[in-house]
């Protein structure tokens, strides 16, 4: 079969339907969106029906999964590495309850924080939910490692996570493809109680899924896919995983390096192979994109006495990405470097596009704000954000997906007044409407601005849950219809949406404005799409 | 045999079909490829990168290491010197000439052609005004890609056929267009 040129997202997404899945549940997010549009615009998808529709976040995206699992079906899940947070109670709650149907859990993470809040590791939370993690380094060994966790999947019933960084992730090689595998038939779980995790049941399972995980620790063949490479020196052995085994090796192009090197594809890690390194070198090198999680482990065997070096000891930056040179100057090498950047160049932050409705939004909720000072505006997860920066200066908060309502309500709480959220469609529609539902039972004082621009736009314009549907979700939360207000944010309305703005933010109860207008990115494509170009 | 190439521009600006295009020359000639691209917030007016490695040899790296880098080419002229650090001492860069302002504090443009003229090895073309001369600015960037082609270890051939391979499907005028493009700044050097 020809080799296909493919980023990591891809070349995981191609190995999912050609490993037989059956749904594939996601929530857009960098870096993992590439796989759901990948398996959306597949001629094989559609050939074999898989679904692969976006889900409202990514809770309902996993939960959604383990019910394709519980049908016996394979099912995929992808996120970005904070999505984890918001599906954390399924991930964690699946490992107790065991799969059916193979599930894989995609997560990426970000390093560095190219798009995001934080750089969590996500293979904590493999160890956290005592579930196996994969962890390939290049775009084939991400197509290859997706049949292997389904199988694991299956073979040990438990549920599989997948980490990735952004890297990996967004960056294309050559792949070769295997003969594609058949979905599975419908098939029930054999006990009918499997799912079930009342208490007295769930005892039972912790106990069988600690077992599972130890047995996967010990697993030989498993372990022996960690790639061990054997070298003359014994003064220093180095084991690493994921991208950072590539950084490593690009150090020693052609020749390779004379001192051992274990390659950690998969965990729980098995404690012989990790003795491969630790009982013969003088000193250990642990190179990890992420937190120092092997590392740690490591200085947490009491039976290692050799000096562990790596992210906690200064050796490698505690924080950041890796990149060749950060780990040629911990190996001593010779580093190169060119010139340094001329003070001429200005730095060039993003920023809302020309004509985006958000800006508009931003310009009339400025005007209005002087009138009560600074520090009252809570914000989210979007384009929007880019609110905070110059010109605008307009919010004061973006913590987590759907945090701008609820923040807004708590300082209410505390009486500050008025009290406003701006928040997305897709986002609301994400994590907005329950905090909408609080506001509304207890009557806050706040205002909430959807600011609606039908899609979710900084992820590259995947379609919103919320489109056609923001003021009957208002209504039916409990939103009086008097204080739900639309206005059109372009700047020939200007005057009025500021004197809509003034009137909602002065009224003491729940008002919410949807400020609704196509994200122009979207919309431009959708003309080139119509016009047939 | 390797070629590192940082290619360089402001979000929007069609630095990946550049890319695709040398992505598909180098598969035509065998080479392995490796391909690191940005997307997600940045690519909102923001600077953006993408690291393109060509080698005879297996790559290790999907980043390219500091100051190894053949080839910077930049869509965007600012844009071409945020990444020095990653030029070899006999690397050549290759930028338009023209900016694209969307910062205040944006610098003087003729203090700025100056600054590029500084870096040893340095081409710079006004390849709006040669895509214009062809029948839209829209080519621009292939223009420069044209410019650089004589830096990059993909014959000139394979570029053209990746041209005809990815602009196939938007027709023949498409396709036209882009082959002179790629001449024209093949030809401006």
């Amino acid at each position: 079969m020809q080799k296909l040129m493919l980023l990591g997202d891809e070349a995981i997404a191609q190995a999912a339907i050609d490993a037989g899945l059956s749904g594939m549940y996601a929530y857009p997010g960098t870096p993992s969106t590439e796989i759901m549009e990948y398996v959306q615009g597949s001629r094989l998808a559609a050939e074999n029906d898989i679904h692969r529709l976006w889900s409202a976040n990514e809770k309902t995206a996993i939960e959604a999964a383990i019910g394709m699992s519980y049908a016996g079906k394979r099912a995929m899940v992808a996120m970005k590495h904070v999505g984890l947070n918001v599906a954390a109670d399924g991930f964690i709650n699946v490992a107790m309850t065991g799969v059916n149907g193979g599930l894989v859990v995609v997560v990426a993470d970000d390093p560095s924080m190219h798009s995001s809040q934080n750089e969590q590791d996500s293979r904590f939370y493999g160890k956290f939910a005592m579930v196996p993690v994969f962890e390939p380094s290049n775009q084939q060994e991400a197509y290859d490692m997706i049949f292997e966790a389904f199988d694991l999947s299956e073979r040990y019933r438990v549920p599989v996570l997948y980490r990735i960084t952004t890297r990996l992730a967004h960056s294309r090689s050559a792949v070769a493809r295997k003969e594609p595998l058949k979905q599975n038939e419908m098939k029930l779980p054999g006990d009918p109680r499997q799912f079930i995790l009342l208490p007295a049941i769930a005892r039972k399972k912790y106990k069988g899924l600690l077992r599972i995980y130890d047995a996967i620790a010990n697993d030989s063949v498993f372990a022996g896919k960690n790639i061990f490479i054997d070298g003359k020196k014994r003064s220093l052995g180095i084991i690493t995983s994921g991208i950072a085994y590539n950084y490593l090796m690009e150090n020693f192009a052609g020749t390779g390096p004379d001192f051992p090197i274990l390659k950690v594809t998969r965990y729980p890690i098995n404690e012989n192979q990790l003795r491969k390194i630790t009982d013969t070198c003088d000193k250990i090198l642990v190179i990890e994109e992420g937190y120092p999680v092997i590392e740690e482990l490591l200085k947490g065997y009491p039976s290692t006495d050799r000096v562990v070096m790596g992210r906690l000891d200064g050796t490698l930056p505690r924080d950041g990405e890796l990149n060749p040179n950060i780990i040629a100057k911990a190996l001593g090498l010779n580093d190169l470097y060119g010139s340094d950047i001329p003070s001429i160049v200005r730095s060039r932050p993003p920023s809302l596009c020309k004509g985006c409705g958000h800006a508009d939004v931003y310009n009339a909720l400025n005007e209005v704000m002087k009138e009560y000072g600074p520090g009252k505006v809570f914000s989210d997860i979007g384009c929007y954000t880019l609110g905070a920066l110059p010109p605008y200066n307009a919010i004061n908060s973006c913590v987590e997906m759907g945090a701008s309502i609820t923040m807004a309500v708590g300082a209410a709480d505390a009486g500050l007044f008025p009290s406003i959220a701006v928040i997305g469609d897709s986002t609301f529609t994400h994590s907005g409407m329950t905090g909408l539902l609080d506001a509304v039972i207890k009557n806050s004082p706040v205002t909430v601005i959807i600011s609606d621009n039908s899609t979710t736009g900084m992820t590259g314009g995947q379609a919103s849950h919320a489109t056609d549907r923001l003021e009957p979700i208002c209504k039916g939360l409990g939103v009086p219809e008097e204080h739900i207000v639309v206005i059109n944010p372009l700047r020939k309305y200007h005057e009025e949406n500021v004197e809509h703005l003034r009137r909602e933010i002065a009224f003491r109860g729940v008002s919410v404005i949807i400020a609704r207008r196509e994200c122009i990115q979207t919309a431009s494509k959708r003309k080139r799409k119509e016009s047939g170009r | 045999m390797k070629n590192d190439i940082i290619l360089a521009g402001v979000g929007g600006q069609g630095i990946l079909s550049i890319a695709a295009i040398i992505g598909l020359g180098a598969v035509e000639n065998d080479l392995f490829i490796k391909q690191a691209e940005v997307h997600g917030m940045s690519q909102r007016g923001g600077d953006v990168q993408s690291h393109l490695r060509l080698s005879d040899r297996e790559i290790s790296s999907d980043l390219i290491p500091y100051g190894s880098a053949e080839v910077i080419l930049s869509v965007e002229p600012m844009e071409s010197m945020r990444y020095l650090p990653w030029l070899s001492a006999k690397g050549h860069l290759v930028t338009n000439s023209n900016p694209f302002i969307n910062i205040s504090d944006y610098p003087d443009t003729d203090l700025l052609l100056a600054e590029i003229r500084k870096v040893p090895n340095s081409v710079i073309i006004d390849a709006d005004t040669i895509a214009k001369d062809i029948g839209t600015s829209r080519v621009a960037n292939i223009v420069v890609l044209g410019a650089a082609s004589h830096f990059i270890d993909v014959p000139y051939k394979s570029l053209e056929n990746a041209i005809r391979q990815l602009f196939g499907k938007k027709g023949e005028e498409i396709v036209d267009m882009n082959l002179k493009a790629l001449k024209a700044g093949f030809d401006a050097v």
